[in-house]
C-alpha cells in the first residue's frame, strides 16, 4: 500500500468498516451548508433515500423540494445559481442526468453555472430494483458536457471530501453516489484534489485504474495477484474530468499494461476516458471491467456484480489476460 | 436606460426595432422572422418601461431580471439591447455570424443584458423560477420576468415550472405568453391543442391576465397590475400577430423559422417605414 495514501489499515480486514458513499455526501453537504450561506439544496421527492434529510432538517429555507420533476428542478437550480447560490440537486443518477440531460446540457453547461449534481444510485450494485434503477450510463452522459466536471467517490469519506471541493469549484459538477454500504477505504488524511488520481497501491506489472466503490475490489485483487507474482498498480481515480493524465501516462510507461474498472457502461465511462489518454500518449494492451452494453436486472448486488463480471475474481483474470499480452 | 414614457415614443421605437430585425435577418441568411417582429412590441415596452434594469445595473443583485425561453427569438432581443444601449447597434450586422456575440440562439456568456441562454424549449421558465426563489430567500423584491412562446407549452417541462410556481406561491414572477398561434409545423391548435392556457394557469395557482400584445397602454398597464398581485405568480396571456408590420408575414406560420430575401426585406422595411407615418401623438 502507498503510505502517502493514508488509507485505512481495516480496509482490507475480513470486517471492513462499510458506509455508503451517499452516507458521505449526506454528512459533507450538512457541513458545506454550515460554512456557506449560499449553498441550497433540492430534491425530486428523495429527501431521505439520497441523504439530503439532515441538510432539510438542519436549513429548511435552504431546502426545495421539487416534487417528481426532474426537469424543472436542474432549470430552478439554474435560476438559483445565476444568483449567487449554489445549488445541490440530488436524485437518482438514472433520473439526473437521465432524464434530465438536456437541461443540464443547455440551461447548466451552455450558461456555465455552478450546480452540482448529486447523481444516487448509480451502478449495478443497486441491487433488487433492478435494471430501471441501476445507472450504468450517467459518466458518459456527464463527461462529454464542455465545462462539466465528473467525480466518482470511491467510499463515504471520499464522497465527503468531493462534496466540499465541489462546493469550492467553478460551473457544473457532477458527484456519482452508490446506494449501498461499501467498504471505507480512505482516511481524513487521504488527499483528495479535482483532477488528481491518487497510487493506493505500488506495483510495476500491471496497472489497475478506476473509480469508484469498485476499487476496493481492485485492492483486493492485488492482494490475491501479490500472491501470485504479479504486482499491481492500484490508482484510484476519483475525477474522471478533469483526468489525471500524468498520472495515468507514467502507470503505462511503468506497467506496460492496463486494466480499467468501474460500475458502469464500458462504453463512454471511466475505461474510455482512461483510454484515451493511453492511446495519445503511451499505447498499452489495456482490459476493460464494466458492463458489456447490458441492462441489470434484480438480484443481490454481491450477485449481480459477479454475474456480470466487477468483482475481485473478474478484476484477477482480466489482469492476468492483460499480463498475458504485455509486449516484453 | 433612456425611458420612454409616451405611446407615441414607445411605438417609434417599436418599429425602428422591427427594421433591425428585418435588416439582420437579411444580413445573416438565416434565422426566425415572425416571433421577433411579434414580439417587438413587449420588448420595447419591457426594456424601455417596465424593466428595472439597465447596461449599467448588469450585476445589481436588485434589478429585475428577463429570461427568455424561446431563443429563437434572438433577434428582436439584440435589436431591443442594442436599441437600449447595451452594445453598439452596429453590431447587429453579425448575428449568426463566425466570431459574433450574438449567437444564433440567446446566449448570456456572449450578449451583453441576455440573463440565461435558451434555445432548446421549454427551460426558461423554471430559471425564471429559480431566480424568484432566490429572490424569496433573500428577502429581495425584484421581479423576475419569463418570455415564453405559445408553442413550447407543448413541452411538459413548461408545466413542471408552472406547477413549480403556483405551489411556492412566486409572486414576484410574471410569465409572458407571445400567444401568435403558430408554431414550425402549421397554428398551434392543429399541431397540439394548447387551450385554455388561462384556465390551465389558473388552475395550477396563477393569476391571468389576457391583453393585445400589439397595444403598448395594455402591455405596461399588465405588468403593472402583475407587479401589485402579491400573493400569487401572474401569467400575461399577450395576444400577438405572428409578422406583425409586414403584411406577407403576418399569421403565416411558413415565416417561423426563415428569413426574408433581398427583395422581401425591401418590401418588408417600405411597409414598416409607412407605419412610422402612421404613429401619432398619444400617452400611455
Amino acid at each position: 500500500m502507498n503510505k502517502n495514501a493514508h488509507l485505512l489499515a481495516s480496509t482490507l480486514y475480513k470486517d471492513v468498516p462499510m458506509a455508503a458513499t451517499r452516507d458521505g455526501y449526506g454528512i459533507g453537504v450538512v457541513e458545506a451548508g454550515t460554512e456557506d450561506e449560499r449553498v441550497v439544496v433540492l430534491c425530486a421527492d428523495l429527501t431521505e433515500s439520497t441523504r439530503s434529510q439532515q441538510f432539510s432538517n438542519a436549513f429548511p429555507k435552504r431546502f426545495i423540494e421539487m416534487g417528481v420533476a426532474e426537469q424543472n428542478m436542474a432549470v430552478v437550480a439554474t435560476g438559483l445559481a445565476l444568483n449567487g447560490k449554489i445549488p445541490f440537486i440530488a436524485t437518482y443518477a438514472v433520473f439526473s442526468p437521465g432524464r434530465n440531460w438536456d437541461q443540464i446540457r443547455i440551461s447548466a453547461c451552455y450558461n456555465n453555472v455552478h450546480i452540482i449534481f448529486i447523481g444516487a444510485h448509480a451502478g449495478i450494485s443497486v441491487g433488487p430494483d433492478g435494471a430501471t434503477h441501476q445507472a450504468m450510463e450517467d459518466i458518459a452522459l456527464t463527461r462529454t458536457l464542455p465545462h462539466m466536471t465528473v467525480l466518482v467517490p470511491c467510499d463515504s469519506e471520499e464522497a465527503r471530501k468531493a462534496v466540499h471541493a465541489a462546493k469550492d469549484a467553478k460551473g457544473p459538477v457532477y458527484i456519482r453516489l452508490g446506494r449501498n454500504a461499501t467498504p471505507k477505504i480512505t482516511s481524513e488524511k487521504t488527499p483528495f484534489t479535482i483532477g488528481k488520481a491518487q497510487i493506493f497501491k505500488e506495483g510495476n506489472d500491471v496497472a489497475i485504474i478506476g473509480a469508484g466503490p469498485i476499487i476496493h475490489s481492485a485492492l483486493v485483487a492485488a492482494r490475491t495477484l501479490a500472491e501470485q507474482g504479479i504486482s499491481c498498480r492500484v490508482i484510484n481515480m476519483p475525477s474522471i474530468k478533469p483526468i489525471d493524465a500524468d498520472t495515468i501516462e507514467q502507470a503505462a510507461r511503468d506497467c506496460k499494461a492496463v486494466v480499467t474498472v468501474e460500475e458502469h457502461q464500458i462504453m463512454g465511462g471511466v475505461g474510455s476516458a482512461i483510454a484515451e489518454v493511453i492511446a495519445q500518449t503511451y499505447p498499452v494492451p489495456m482490459e476493460f471491467i464494466g458492463m458489456h452494453n447490458s441492462f441489470g436486472e434484480s438480484g443481490t448486488p454481491e450477485e449481480l456484480l459477479k454475474k456480470y463480471r466487477m468483482d475481485a475474481p473478474a478484476i484477477e483474470e482480466a489482469v492476468r489476460k492483460v499480463f498475458k499480452r504485455k509486449k516484453t | 436606460m433612456q425611458k420612454l414614457t409616451t405611446r407615441e415614443d414607445l411605438e417609434r421605437m417599436a418599429n425602428t426595432i422591427r427594421k433591425d430585425i428585418i435588416s439582420m435577418l437579411l444580413t445573416a441568411g438565416s434565422g426566425h422572422s415572425a416571433g421577433p417582429l411579434d414580439l417587438a412590441d413587449i420588448a420595447t415596452a419591457l426594456y424601455f418601461n417596465v424593466l428595472n434594469t439597465s447596461p449599467k445595473q448588469k450585476t445589481d443583485p436588485d434589478r429585475d431580471r428577463l429570461h427568455i425561453s424561446c431563443g429563437h427569438t434572438a433577434p428582436v432581443w439584440y435589436a431591443t439591447l442594442a436599441r437600449a444601449g447595451y452594445f453598439p447597434v452596429e453590431e447587429l450586422k453579425t448575428l449568426r455570424k463566425l466570431g459574433t456575440r450574438l449567437q444564433g440562439h440567446v446566449d448570456r456568456l456572449t450578449t451583453p443584458g441576455i440573463e440565461s441562454s435558451a434555445a432548446s424549449l421549454g427551460q426558461g421558465l423554471g430559471i425564471a423560477c429559480g431566480a424568484a426563489y432566490a429572490g424569496v430567500i433573500d428577502g429581495k423584491t425584484y421581479q423576475t420576468y419569463a418570455l415564453l412562446s405559445d408553442g413550447e407549452h407543448d413541452e411538459g417541462s413548461i408545466w413542471e415550472a408552472v406547477a413549480f410556481a403556483g405551489n411556492y406561491k412566486l409572486a414576484h414572477l410574471t410569465a409572458i405568453i407571445d400567444r401568435n398561434n403558430i408554431q414550425i409545423d402549421g397554428p398551434t391548435e392543429t399541431v397540439m391543442r394548447k387551450e385554455s392556457l388561462k384556465e390551465k394557469y389558473e388552475a395550477f395557482g396563477w393569476h391571468v391576465i389576457e391583453i393585445d400584445g400589439h397595444n403598448m397602454s395594455e402591455i405596461i398597464g399588465a405588468c403593472n397590475e402583475a407587479k401589485a398581485i402579491v400573493e400569487q405568480p401572474v401569467c400575461i396571456i399577450a395576444h400577438t400577430i405572428a409578422g406583425k408590420g409586414v403584411d406577407f408575414m403576418e399569421y403565416q406560420y411558413q415565416w417561423h423559422g426563415n428569413p426574408p430575401n433581398k427583395d422581401q426585406a425591401r418590401e418588408a422595411l417600405k411597409q414598416l417605414r409607412s407605419l412610422d407615418n402612421k404613429i401619432v401623438p398619444s400617452d400611455l
